[in-house]
């Protein structure tokens, strides 16, 4: 599927809400929004097994502005703040 | 190398489990170089098998990756690749997995696989996994990955005696021929690829529960509450100190009456002169006003070490992540300062896990005003002697409060600088990207918090019978010469080195309220800031007899105004009084050039709270 054009029932994983539950589609990481290399940052991502099939729920917000967030990836639990979650495509 | 011995490296993913697989299999018999903060720094040991054979291994810095996007990270990946100057190419690599977590270690482990060292994957934590409902085909993941598989529980006895024998094996056989090296930095297909075989290859020989850990689950749900999180972090922060200042006290109690009799049965046994002063005043009441601080010192490495096992400081990160993004630090950041509460040096190490450079100077130029263990001894001794030990509110202790008050201080100031430090010099730029696993809780193992605090108190004992013996030495000898002439009057000291020294400081420190033997005092804190207590102790000594080395505190009180005491007391929450923070900042930036910047702000901060103290004190009436 082609990420970057998706489509209404995709959205980003950063602008889900606490209690979000669902399947990662792919990565979509654009320049610019993080002050890592979109490379560097999307390597992170699939480090940490953000990657394509991986179930995720987002366990935690933090205090201000719901910022970062605990997601529950598959069988681990990763801290990460909203921005760098907007590379995320979930469903 | 001789025959029989092997060098082993230990490489896994943060919270695998390897510090404690490394305390099992070494025990007590490990090198720590410096303080370390938390696997940051490079820890060797040895151990030797059932049959003889002698190992050495080094614990590498916990990575996901050999791609080493910090420097803690590059660390692992060129011991690994043979390519660290004077680190020796180690002869097996273990892969340590937490078993309950293999996915990221998995492709660790391919990816490792083409390093072409030989290699043996550990199951760590295997107890708690089965506890959980994990099954492994040992034999087909072997096959699968192509390594040796075994598996370990670090934290019972016995738990490695499979890991050990294997590894005899290992060593017995003739040399493994090893693989060419093909390691090449990973594209994102190749990343994306190795995980969906790591992917398969836990599918094929792995049971995995579907439910995560429900413990942790639970306490989560109100650890990392958004408001109660906070709370909690508060409140634990608060038994912290509290428990440093009220429980160490009894152990303190004895070990410093032990040392004024001991003072004493020097006293009587040699005949009084040179030799008698220098073993009582210099010797004994120097070193010993410093060793009293060890219970204090121990408490608060305690009290981090099990925070750190049970996995509570990556909640701490995740809580005050944005909380110190409004002052520029990042959530990172959060371990190091918290380590520099024992110590800077640890602290500054520590911040090697940042891999953002803007970040890591940030939280390098702040890490020392985090109160560190150093300070205790002076807070100790100048709040025990000016402020009284009653209740406040009933419960809280006022010499705790204004401990607390201290403590609070020093991490006020530390958001403040870092965030006028952000403000001016690095105001367009983008903040490093946070994220962080959370690991499940874990009990930590005493056996494991026991070295951690037995090495560090090693450490603190080492420093107190080299560097601070030196300067009491030292400071006893300017203390003690030249001799008074014959018939003169008044106490030996006015004659001597030190008091032309403390003489000539006095008017640039006068206006903050110090006298003279203060600053005395305070050149030889450079060394160390403790040293500065006993070197008081040892000035005071001199000058008044025995009476003044047993009773420091007495002597404080008697000669010392409030508002001095209180000048001293805001002097060491910002003096740049370590000379070895110093030098580490140095070294972990490769440049003198922040060192110097750290010390001139750090010491017009010092100079200009110290004097807006006095004034404020002596204009309320503490004079």
């Amino acid at each position: 599927m082609d990420i970057a054009a998706a489509n209404s029932t995709t959205f980003l994983l950063g602008n889900a809400p606490r209690g979000f539950s669902g399947t990662i589609q792919g990565l979509h990481v654009q320049a610019g929004g993080s002050s890592l290399s979109a490379i560097e940052l999307e390597s992170q991502l699939i480090e940490m097994g953000f990657v394509e099939g991986a179930r995720v729920e987002i366990l935690h917000e933090g205090a201000i502005r719901r910022d970062p967030i605990a997601v529950r990836v598959d069988n681990i639990t990763i801290a990460l703040r909203r921005r760098e979650a907007m590379a995320v495509v979930v469903i | 190398m001789n025959a029989g011995s092997i060098h082993l490296a230990l490489v896994g993913a943060p919270n695998s489990g390897k510090t404690s697989l490394f305390n099992a299999l070494t025990g007590s018999r490990q090198k720590v170089a410096n303080y370390p903060g938390v696997t940051v720094e490079r820890k060797t040991g040895a151990f030797v098998t059932p049959t003889g054979r002698q190992i050495s291994l080094v614990d590498l810095p916990g990575t996901y990756s050999l791609r080493g996007r910090s420097p803690d990270e590059e660390i692992t990946r060129d011991v690994v690749l043979g390519k660290f100057p004077g680190e020796a190419l180690p002869d097996l690599v273990l892969c340590v997995a937490d078993s309950t977590n293999l996915r990221l270690t998995f492709r660790l482990v391919l990816e490792l696989k083409r390093t072409g060292r030989p290699l043996m994957v550990v199951l760590n934590m295997f107890d708690i996994a089965q506890r959980r409902g994990v099954s492994v085909d040992l034999e087909a993941l072997s096959a699968a990955l192509g390594v040796p598989v075994v598996t370990s529980v670090a934290v019972r006895k016995g738990g490695t005696a499979e890991l050990i024998r294997l590894t005899d094996e290992f060593a017995a056989r003739t040399r493994a021929a090893t693989a060419d090296n093909t390691w090449k930095p990973l594209g994102i297909a190749e990343l994306k690829a190795l995980q969906r075989e790591a992917d398969r290859i836990i599918r094929d020989t792995v049971k995995m529960p579907t439910k995560p850990d429900s413990l942790t689950t639970r306490v989560d749900a109100v650890v990392l509450h958004p408001v109660a999180g906070l709370l909690i972090l508060a409140l634990i922060l608060f038994v912290m100190f509290q428990a440093v200042f009220s429980w160490a006290q009894p152990v303190m109690e004895q070990l410093s009456s032990a040392f004024a009799a001991l003072g004493q049965l020097v006293h009587d046994t040699l005949p009084s002169g040179l030799l008698q002063s220098f073993l009582q005043d210099g010797v004994i009441s120097g070193v010993g006003s410093v060793i009293v601080f060890l219970p204090q010192i121990m408490i608060i490495f305690l009290f981090i070490l099990l925070l750190e096992d049970f996995g509570y400081m990556a909640r701490a990160a995740f809580l005050m992540d944005r909380i110190m993004g409004g002052a520029g630090l990042h959530g990172r950041a959060f371990i190091p300062l918290l380590s520099s509460f024992a110590c800077a040096i640890p602290g500054i190490m520590a911040t090697r896990v940042i891999d953002n450079r803007r970040d890591r100077l940030t939280t390098i130029l702040i890490a020392p005003l985090m109160t560190c263990s150093a300070r205790i001894p002076v807070y100790t001794l100048i709040i025990s002697a000016f402020i009284p030990a009653r209740d406040v509110w009933g419960w809280v202790n006022l010499q705790g409060l204004v401990m607390f008050g201290l403590y609070a201080a020093g991490i006020g100031s530390a958001l403040g600088v870092s965030f006028v430090v952000k403000f001016f010099m690095w105001r367009d730029y983008q903040p490093a990207p946070f994220m962080l696993e959370l690991p499940d809780y874990k009990l930590p193992r005493p056996r494991s918090i026991a070295i951690g605090v037995y090495t560090r108190a090693k450490m603190f004992l080492h420093r107190a019978g080299t560097t601070i013996l030196s300067m009491m030495v030292l400071i006893w000898f300017l203390a003690s010469f030249p001799q008074p002439p014959a018939g003169a009057e008044g106490p030996a000291i006015n004659y001597s080195l030190a008091a032309m020294i403390g003489h000539g400081l006095e008017p640039l420190l006068a206006p903050l309220g110090f006298n003279w033997q203060i600053a005395v005092a305070l050149i030889p804190g450079m060394a160390a800031r403790e040293v500065a207590v006993a070197a008081l102790g040892t000035v005071y000594a001199i000058e008044g007899g025995k009476e003044a080395a047993d009773q420091i505190g007495q002597v404080l009180a008697d000669k010392w105004s409030l508002a001095t005491a209180l000048s001293v007391l805001v002097w060491f929450i910002f003096a740049p009084q370590c000379a070895s923070t110093l030098a580490v900042i140095r070294r972990e930036t490769g440049s003198a050039r922040w060192m110097i910047i750290t010390f001139v702000y750090m010491f017009a901060l010092a100079y200009v709270a110290s004097l807006i103290t006095y004034n404020i004190a002596r204009a309320l009436g503490a004079a």
